[in-house]
């Protein structure tokens, strides 16, 4: 078994880990970290379900090994949930608005949206619906999606100001 | 799906990293972002021995501008291009594909040098790099060649890349600024590998008489494909609508799609048709002429 030591840093916490040099990024938040918020689903770039935080970019963590990440700082949808246990501004436009149901593409849509409201945080319909086209949703046909991200940017904006 | 075993290495060099490939060569293959090879590795489509992760070789990813050309480092990543004003400013053509590439998860780790080592046929940067007549830079332990990309692309997914070889830069010539290009595709979801996509470049003197053309295809070839007898007809030529319809029925004429589940080799082609009409016409308005 090829293994190799990495360092990284996961929703602030600093891991060094033993690994099998082929495991995915994705496999490695779960199974080793037991991070078990991030998704996966089609484990080859398509569905964007495992979409995580690497240095603050969002990227598909199928589409990455995870010592192609060594030294870097991650974060997964569970960095999102504040220590008194409030939600983040995009969960709870998402739970407002109906913008989920069965709730397994959500973490990767979270993530994917994270970065984009920081890039840009006042998107046109256009722009959102852009920045969503590499997240597959099966349930909700995105029109809700669509209106959660407008919320949260409001409600972001209101926070920052 | 799990890739298949291997040993990882990790050069902090462009020395180290040809090092690495003269010693491992067949046995080797190069990861920088795996935004194509990691669903390889994971489908086991390829089990290298060995994967050189090169995103972290010192001095491969910059845009520049030198001697008439837009040299861009091989590890420089979709994103960069996309926000780059060089790229805006002497190469609208290119930023214009830039985004149609995947999604922005992709670009945010996707690389020039793996979009263009990787040669799918129906990807946009090897599509536009044929259009203008671009080079690439390869490096290999005894020194660089630059090859052209008809040398360079051989077939779907394959080049002319030796195994003891790598992709160092690659170069787009600087056209005029008067110049209007457009880079259009059709893909069955957005984000998709393109289905056909086009590329084209028009310049035009006070006349409306074409001066400049350039126009390739994607994903209608295995390779992709330079329509020149489309330019040379094109060059001299004073635009109007019977000429664009001429010129597009010339291009799907041109190319030799194949067939496969996503499209027939009938539509392959009627796509090309319509796609150069469009592209076309849309590089004239941009190049200031008139299309009636």
């Amino acid at each position: 078994m090829k293994t190799m030591e990495i360092t990284v840093t996961v929703n602030g916490k600093k891991h060094t880990e033993t690994i099998e040099t082929r495991m995915l990024l994705s496999d490695f938040i779960r199974e080793q970290l037991r991070l078990t918020g991030t998704h996966l689903g089609c484990e080859h770039g398509v569905c964007g379900a495992c979409t995580v935080l690497v240095n603050g970019k969002a990227a598909r963590s199928c589409l990455m090994l995870a010592v192609q990440a060594d030294g870097c700082t991650i974060d997964t949808v569970e960095s999102l949930v504040k220590e008194d246990g409030s939600l983040h501004p995009l969960q709870q436009a998402f739970s407002d608005n109906h913008a989920l149901q069965c709730g397994f593409c959500t973490p990767g849509f979270m993530m994917t949206l994270v970065d984009f409201l920081q890039e840009n945080p006042n998107p046109s319909e256009g722009e959102i619906r852009e920045a969503i086209s590499g997240n597959l949703c099966r349930c909700t046909g995105y029109a809700n999606i669509v209106k959660a991200v407008e919320q949260a940017s409001q409600a972001l904006a209101k926070q920052g100001g | 799906m799990k890739p298949a075993s291997f040993e990882y290495l990790r050069p902090a060099s462009l020395e180290e990293a040809l090092q690495y490939l003269a010693d491992l060569g067949e046995d080797a293959k190069i990861l920088s972002g795996g935004q194509s090879l990691i669903p390889v590795l994971n489908m086991r489509l390829s089990t290298p021995k060995y994967l050189i992760d090169i995103a972290r070789v010192e001095g491969l990813s910059y845009i520049r501008e030198e001697d008439g050309y837009l040299a861009i480092g091989a590890l420089t990543k979709h994103v960069e291009l996309e926000q780059s004003p060089l790229i805006a400013k002497h190469c609208p053509l290119l930023l214009e594909a830039v985004k149609w590439i995947g999604h922005p998860q992709i670009r945010q780790r996707g690389t020039i040098g793996g979009s263009i080592a990787h040669a799918d046929p129906s990807a946009e940067l090897p599509c536009v790099l044929a259009a203008l007549r671009g080079e690439i830079v390869i490096a290999h332990a005894d020194g660089e060649e630059t090859l052209t990309p008809e040398e360079f692309f051989l077939t779907y997914l394959l080049t002319s890349l030796q195994p003891d070889q790598m992709i160092k830069e690659v170069r787009f010539p600087i056209i005029s600024e008067k110049a209007g290009s457009a880079f259009i595709e059709v893909a069955r979801r957005h984000g998709d590998f393109a289905l056909v996509e086009v590329a084209a470049v028009i310049e035009l003197n006070e006349d409306n008489e074409i001066t400049l053309a350039r126009l390739a295809a994607g994903g209608a070839n295995p390779v992709p494909c330079v329509l020149e007898s489309v330019e040379d007809f094109l060059v001299g030529k004073t635009v109007d609508d019977s000429l664009l319809e001429e010129a597009s029925e010339m291009a799907s004429e041109g190319v030799e799609p194949d067939g496969d589940l996503h499209g027939s080799e009938a539509y392959r082609r009627s796509l090309v048709k319509t796609l150069t009409k469009r592209a076309l016409r849309t590089a004239i308005q941009r190049a200031g002429g008139t299309t009636r």
